[in-house]
């Protein structure tokens, strides 16, 4: 090849990548909408296998609900409907910011990406915080898998064995280090690192936010179990001996006594099946070797749908990252949109979670 | 200027033919520009070695075996060391070798040229998925490093939950579940390459055969291997945990663990078989330069395999506790897959019909192949019969026929794509006679090896035992006479490859007279590829394509 030949190809070549191929167009691609195309198509693959992933547990749920429902229905009111229902809030609103960011993404509206980003993030950092009250107080009631679970002792004592204080540290460490960044971007005065840093610190307190709301909801969840307990014990035709039962902890049921009237007589009722159900010899589920698969079941499912939760924080920073650069626009919003895409499947799985899980009785 | 703006063809000196002085082998060069690598033929490069390495260990394991076995009684190893050895042979070889070898290593380097593009759809996640099999390939040997894996490749509860080797069995799960992830995103890079990035006139019915056959690969990877990923999963919680999801004390079911399983690895079967038969369809129509026969039928059957392949995984359990209606069912619906296989045999002997067969050695496995899989195949249909199962579950039986099929089929068809490809990818070509004698020894020693087994089996002989009877032990020397054979054979065909990289002649750009797009560009392919997408026709469309003596290859005469 000459000389002349030679530049001529390189002219061509030259044109070939930097006019068609701005640097957001990866070299193998033609242009932005096979780029966009290829994208998608790998996002709703990988959606399907996640589809797939959770379905060998729907499986086992189904046929193990199917051949001992009375496992199901007794463990299932062990977990605390309204702290499910939050979360499933949290989560739906989620993805509505989640949607808003990809339309935000497309109007290059920099500044909105980036707070409904942030507010993405911090959605699923609640989510989190409300699970780690729901796991540790739990775990401290020894409602674990299989062979872990401890049989049910109506106002038993449970000591604090600072389960939660163990979930918060590393939420506890990542806050700090994105709190000591925020203060290294006000002091730097730089835009850029003040657009990441800003939702990321937000996130954290999010995190707490949801920690002492799952709190204070499983508090008067307890109070409310421990007052009716009071309740059914001095009511007519149950003459069962729980006072041994009530020797410590939070479950005192003279501290709570006044609050009885307040609670609806619906409630009540429900205590009652429950302590009788505890009580009587037929409650055979209450073992290891019947209730313990309920709850490896319910860890495994939500276990692995908070670990797909916090993956898909880690890709919204890496979201976060980018549109703080400004890098989306009308052309290249791919990432955006796939993120989408998998977060409002992780939304989803919830949704089949929360009914199948906390509201079967 | 980049390095890559050099000329990509020009005539190389002495003997005529066309070599690049700059391709993708020298594109770059130091370990990084290797081990970070975007490009799809160094990936599959890379997967080659690697897969290659794991067939070594895991051939290494199957000789021990059959070693073992020479005698009745008092084998040279310990009853507790077969186990772990047997185990370790069916999981190396099928997780880290089969299953990646033609769609990782072939696929890899093959798929993007065969499209006219310049990478696959998302050259990261490939490496990615490279470095996802690395990964795997080291839990596995730190479980054959702590204390060595005794429960059989399939992790059968309760074995595995009962099994004193409790850390080989979490590390070799693990294993398991990191190389399902590399299966999935080579496989959904694939699909995501075929949609989107064919290249102008390649309609879904010009594609290559090749590509159909790993359209369908990819899509059993996708669909069935999340769920393999669960099951080990589950399984590594129930050893760490005691879960008892699949442990009879704690209320689970072990039964369920195997529907689980199967569910994955019956599909997992089609995804080692799938990738070799696309590599015979391109074998038989390019060395009997003939179109292919029937070629709307290979592609559909490719589907139709993946499809059925997901509804007959409870053949594998006949007898593991099942109700009887299922198990006709599943009987029943076994017998179903072998119409597609049926109708890719009989294509492959149309292809030959009054073709202009070159019996060079790429051909000769592709022949063994076709042999062998017939064999493999039919031998599948008593198995898949109820009645017979009965007998024939878990008796060498079982072994000689997946080892047909697995071995016999993927192995061989592996083995007949690399010689065929090889000039493609090292621009090397090798030595025809020695790699003519290689399959030659292979498909003998392959059939000494097996053939013994079909009557053992038959005997009531069963598998996974360390001692038996003194009356199979004729069969059985037989049989280890046979691997020795066999693994011959295989040193030989190695040593064909490696020879040709120091000393073979270069290869000119088409040296078998193919019509598919690999071989229009030039061997080794230059880093990209192809500078613009090229426009196609049909892949089986040899009219034209004459050998020219100038070039030691063919060429295309308009």
């Amino acid at each position: 090849m000459t000389a002349i030949q030679e530049t001529a190809h390189e002219s061509e070549h030259a044109q070939d990548h930097h006019h068609d191929h701005p640097a957001w167009l990866a070299h193998h691609f033609d242009d932005a909408e096979q780029q966009f195309d290829a994208g998608k198509l790998g996002m709703w693959l990988f959606l399907v296998t996640e589809v797939l992933f959770f379905s060998g547990m729907f499986c086992a749920y189904s046929l193990y609900r199917n051949r001992d429902p009375e496992v199901f229905e007794f463990c299932s009111r062990f977990l605390n409907e309204k702290l499910g229902a939050i979360n499933t809030g949290v989560l739906l609103f989620s993805s509505l910011t989640m949607a808003w960011a990809v339309r935000a993404a497309q109007l290059k509206q920099h500044k909105l990406l980036v707070g409904m980003l942030g507010a993405t993030l911090g959605c699923a950092a609640m989510f989190l915080g409300v699970k780690a009250v729901e796991y540790s107080h739990k775990w401290e009631l020894g409602l674990l898998p299989g062979k872990f679970y401890v049989s049910q002792i109506p106002g038993a004592a449970h000591g604090e064995h600072g389960y939660l204080g163990s979930l918060c540290i590393v939420p506890l460490i990542l806050t700090i280090i994105a709190g000591v960044y925020y203060i290294y971007s006000l002091a730097t005065m730089s835009k850029f690192h003040q657009k990441v840093a800003g939702p990321i610190l937000v996130a954290g307190a999010c995190f707490f936010g949801g920690v002492q709301l799952g709190r204070i909801l499983e508090a008067e969840e307890t109070t409310h179990h421990a007052a009716e307990h009071a309740a059914h014990e001095h009511a007519p035709g149950t003459s069962h001996d729980h006072s041994q039962d009530h020797s410590a902890g939070e479950l005192l049921p003279e501290k709570e006594g006044g609050e009885v009237i307040a609670l609806g007589h619906k409630s009540i009722e429900d205590v009652k099946v429950m302590a009788e159900e505890l009580k009587t010899p037929d409650a055979s589920v209450n073992q290891k070797s019947m209730a313990g698969l309920f709850f490896s079941i319910y860890y495994c499912m939500t276990g692995i749908h908070a670990v797909h939760i916090i993956g898909g924080m880690l890709v919204i920073t890496w979201l976060i990252v980018k549109a703080a650069r400004e890098e989306f626009h009308d052309q290249y919003f791919g990432p955006v949109d796939n993120v989408g895409l998998y977060w409002h499947l992780v939304d989803f799985i919830w949704i089949y979670l929360f009914p199948l899980l906390y509201l079967i009785t | 200027m980049s390095v890559a703006d050099r000329p990509i063809v020009s005539p190389a000196s002495g003997d005529g033919s066309t070599y690049p002085e700059h391709h993708f082998l020298n594109h770059t060069s130091g370990f990084l520009s290797w081990a970070l690598t975007l490009d799809h033929k160094r990936i599959g490069l890379m997967y080659l070695v690697g897969v290659m390495s794991s067939f070594a260990l895991g051939g290494m394991f199957a000789l021990m075996i059959r070693l073992h076995l020479w005698n009745f009684k008092d084998g040279w190893l310990s009853n507790q060391t077969y186990n772990q050895v047997f185990t370790l042979h069916g999981a190396i070889m099928v997780f880290l070798f089969i299953i990646p070898s033609v769609p990782a290593a072939l696929g890899n380097f093959l798929l993007p040229i065969m499209l006219g593009t310049k990478d696959v759809a998302f050259p990261r996640l490939n490496l990615g998925s490279f470095y996802l099999w690395v990964t795997g390939l080291v839990l596995f040997l730190t479980a054959l490093s702590i204390t060595g894996l005794d429960t059989g490749w399939t992790f059968y509860t309760p074995y595995s939950i009962e099994t004193q080797k409790g850390g080989a069995v979490l590390a070799a799960t693990f294993g398991v579940f990191v190389l399902g992830f590399s299966s999935i995103f080579t496989g959904l890079n694939f699909i995501v390459t075929i949609n989107t990035m064919r290249p102008p006139g390649m309609t879904w019915f010009r594609m290559p055969l090749f590509l159909w056959a790993t359209y369908a690969t990819s899509i059993i990877q996708v669909l069935a291997t999340p769920v393999l990923g669960i099951t080990v999963l589950l399984l590594s919680a129930e050893r760490l945990l005691g879960i008892g999801i699949f442990d009879p004390k704690l209320n689970g079911d072990p039964v369920t663990f195997q529907h689980f399983f199967w569910f994955y690895s019956h599909p997992a079967v089609y995804i080692m078989i799938l990738p070799a038969m696309g590599i015979i369809s391109e074998l038989m129509s390019v060395h009997c330069h003939k179109g292919i026969f029937g070629y709307r039928m290979i592609a559909y059957s490719s589907i139709a395999i993946a499809l059925f392949g997901f509804l007959v995984w409870g053949h594998h359990m006949f007898t593991s506790g099942m109700a009887d209606v299922t198990t006709i069912v599943f009987s029943a619906l076994t017998f179903t897959v072998s119409i597609p296989s049926a109708i890719k045999v009989f294509n492959w002997l149309g292809t030959m019909y009054q073709g202009t067969v070159s019996l060079n050695t790429p051909m000769l496995y592709a022949l063994a192949f076709i042999f062998l899989f017939t064999i493999g195949g039919l031998t599948g249909l008593p198995l898949g019969a109820l009645a017979l199962d009965m007998h024939l579950h878990d008796t060498y039986f079982v072994v000689a026929h997946f080892h047909y099929v697995m071995m016999g089929g993927t192995l061989v068809a592996f083995l007949g794509g690399l010689f065929h490809w090889w000039p493609k990818m090292t621009g090397k070509m090798f030595n025809e006679t020695f790699g003519m004698i290689s399959a030659t020894i292979v498909f003998v020693g392959f059939n000494l090896t097996f053939l013994p087994q079909f009557v053992l089996g038959t005997r009531g002989m069963p598998r996974r035992y360390a001692t038996y009877l003194e009356e199979f032990q004729d069969l059985h020397r037989l049989s280890t006479i046979g691997s020795l054979t066999l693994g011959i054979g295989l040193l030989v065909a190695l040593l064909v490859l490696l020879h040709s990289l120091f000393y073979g002649r270069r290869a000119p750009t088409n040296p078998w007279g193919g019509a598919t797009l690999e071989w229009v560009c030039s061997s080794p392919p230059p880093h990209d590829n192809f500078a613009t997408a090229p426009t196609v026709g049909d892949p089986y469309d040899f009219n034209g394509i004459e050998y020219d003596a100038k070039q030691g290859g063919y060429v295309k005469k308009s």
